[in-house]
């Protein structure tokens, strides 16, 4: 219980950090970004300009706690003001979303599954072919960057081979709806930046898991069960790999910030229009309320993911519970 | 570990060396001896040579565009020109000076503020450590690439300073949790309550009995930060962010993805540079990994292992 509510402390906290970061930066930064910014917004809807002045300190005339005080608010109630293009960030955020969502979804749990497997067979074979095989290339997937990974794969995959489209969502002229033809289109543009999600984001886990595992191949309970004579696969995946598992999943949440970080140079190198992309160009068309509402999405993401992983890691590790 | 050192009366400094030389020794034979850590030295020490010497290999201005636009590879131009007629080999090679001046500064600061804060937050302890691990905790959920997007949009255009500091800003957070977990570890041995009772002051027995017992992670500690600097702010330039104006790999890669060279036949351009970040990654992080193997033992290879003589 005291687990669970610390966990909860750290998630309010470090949620309340993300906010006071957007918040203050502007105003603690030299420049005039946010009344450059603000000219973008001449005659707009005054409630909606008075939301953004709030956020970014232009009128000065404001006690500063008030303003706070009123962003917390304005956040909590999803008001993140108007894009340069005068739509609400809201909508654009939500445009962007389902893609993203798709692309680090899907890619997480087939990278996490895949990793936690190779790791595990890769430690039982100590020093045989595929732990052989796995530790140079483990170097390569764990240190090639995310973006050289993806030009990589654009170059051999989209541009040398044409197998794959080099760019975009679906194909121009296709209109979205649920026919075969449709969603085969739309994983065959996908498979490109998923693939590079895949490749970089597996190697932590597979790194993790083999070296846990190589622990707790040594521990005495699985000597004790090779000394009863129980099978391979039992002491394999009920004894060491089940105890091997929990700092994988502990982990999961800065691998989880690795891959949203990921995704966003991805999906600039393949133009693929999700949050990422957006985050992009919100930034070269200075587009603050768009990147600050970017901002704290992938920051709630990676806290929710963080608690689901604690939840589970009390759930399965009862020493975790009264730490 | 290290077995507890007995200092003999005599001077401070003389003991403060010895502890340290100990340690170093200690290490430099442990790297010799693993064939990571050697392939790691080799290539970095290239890596070195080639930021020190640019001028051997491509005399030129690797700012000069003086050439024809988008030429693709040929002898002339090894891997083409840029989209105002740059030489891409002679950016690509001075380039290398600033991209590890980055890494390395980088890596050297992020490790210094995680000693500080982890070495304190284990030492002093109470509420002291409780409040530097939740700053700790924060930083290290905050997802670091949208955070550092949304500090470098304010200083854009402000040059290398600026890349440094948001990078050590996001990057210090991992490594003052190891080192605070290992100073915890570390605090209720024997030869630290020695000291105490011998009477020595603090910042003494910080610097001479923890710090010597914690040299292998502290160095752990920046190989492990350089290996972040090297991606995150090759990924920072190459959404042309942070020091557009300076030439080095990541912003190479930035006008080279912008100006479409993957599509257009100029692929070089682009991944010349990439394949300059990933080396640089997987030299640091060759000798990162053999770091691993020499603080456990337990990780090296079967076949390989040796009678443990430094554990």
């Amino acid at each position: 219980m005291r687990f669970i509510i610390r966990r909860l402390g750290l998630f309010l906290l470090t949620l309340w950090a993300a906010l006071s970061i957007n918040f203050f930066i502007p105003r603690l930064m030299p420049g005039n970004e946010a009344t450059a910014m603000l000219s973008h917004f001449k005659g707009i809807n005054p409630a909606a300009l008075h939301a953004l002045e709030v956020e970014f300190g232009v009128n000065n005339n404001e006690n500063l706690l008030v303003s706070y005080v009123q962003y917390l608010g304005n956040c909590l109630t999803g008001q993140f003001g108007l894009d340069s293009a005068r739509v609400p960030v809201m909508t654009v955020i939500l445009r962007g979303l389902p893609w993203t969502l798709g692309l680090v979804g899907v890619t997480t749990v087939i990278a996490f599954s895949l990793g936690t497997l190779l790791g595990i067979v890769s430690a039982w074979r100590r020093g045989g072919a595929l732990d052989s095989l796995l530790s140079p290339l483990l170097f390569i997937l764990t240190t090639f960057p995310v973006f050289f990974v993806a030009l990589l794969l654009l170059f051999i995959f989209g541009v040398a081979l044409g197998w794959f489209p080099l760019s975009s969502n679906y194909s121009v002229g296709e209109a979205p709806s649920l026919s075969v033809g449709f969603i085969s289109d739309v994983i065959d543009h996908a498979i490109l930046p998923g693939l590079t999600l895949v490749v970089t984001a597996a190697g932590g886990w597979i790194y993790t898991m083999r070296n846990n595992m190589v622990s707790t191949l040594s521990e005495d309970y699985v000597r004790m069960a090779r000394a009863k004579g129980l099978s391979p696969w039992r002491i394999m995946l009920d004894y060491s790999a089940r105890n091997a598992i929990l700092p994988n999943l502990t982990g999961f949440a800065m691998q989880l910030g690795f891959i949203l970080g990921g995704s966003i140079l991805v999906e600039y190198t393949f133009s693929y229009p999700g949050l990422g992309y957006l985050f992009f160009t919100g930034t070269t068309n200075h587009d603050l309320p768009l990147q600050e509402a970017l901002f704290l999405f992938y920051t709630l993401a990676v806290l929710l993911c963080v608690l689901v992983a604690d939840f589970a890691t009390a759930w399965l590790d009862p020493r975790t519970r009264d730490a | 570990m290290a077995s507890p050192q007995v200092f003999l009366p005599g001077t401070r400094t003389e003991a403060v060396d010895q502890g340290y030389r100990d340690a170093a020794g200690r290490l430099s034979r442990a790297i010799l001896r693993n064939r990571k850590a050697s392939i790691g030295l080799l290539l970095l020490a290239v890596i070195v040579f080639v930021a020190a010497f640019p001028g051997l290999l491509a005399p030129g201005d690797p700012q000069a565009a003086i050439y024809d636009q988008q030429l693709g590879p040929s002898w002339s131009h090894l891997l083409g020109t840029t989209q105002v007629g740059q030489d891409v080999f002679t950016q690509l090679i001075w380039g290398t000076r600033l991209t590890l001046l980055i890494t390395v500064s980088v890596g050297a600061l992020c490790t210094l503020i995680s000693v500080l804060v982890g070495v304190t937050a284990a030492y002093v302890g109470g509420a002291v450590d409780g409040s530097l691990s939740l700053l700790t905790d924060i930083f290290l959920i905050i997802p670091t690439l949208p955070l550092l997007i949304v500090l470098s949009t304010y200083l854009e255009g402000s040059g290398t300073f600026a890349i440094i500091a948001v990078l050590v800003l996001t990057g210090w957070a991992f490594g003052a949790r190891q080192l605070r977990a290992q100073g915890l570890s570390l605090r209720t041995r024997d030869f630290l309550e020695a000291a105490r009772v011998r009477g020595e002051r603090r910042p003494y027995i910080i610097l001479v009995e923890i710090l010597p017992n914690m040299l292998s992670l502290v160095v752990a500690s920046f190989l492990g930060s350089a290996v972040y600097t090297v991606a995150t702010a090759a990924g920072l330039q190459f959404l042309g962010l942070g020091n557009s104006g300076e030439i080095t790999w990541g912003t190479m890669l930035h006008f080279a993805q912008q100006n479409g060279a993957i599509e257009s036949g100029n692929a070089f351009w682009a991944l010349a540079p990439g394949a300059a970040v990933a080396l640089l990654g997987t030299a640091f992080a060759l000798l990162n990994y053999a770091f691993d193997e020499i603080a456990n033992p337990a990780l090296r290879s079967v076949r390989r292992r040796r009678a443990k003589s430094d554990s």
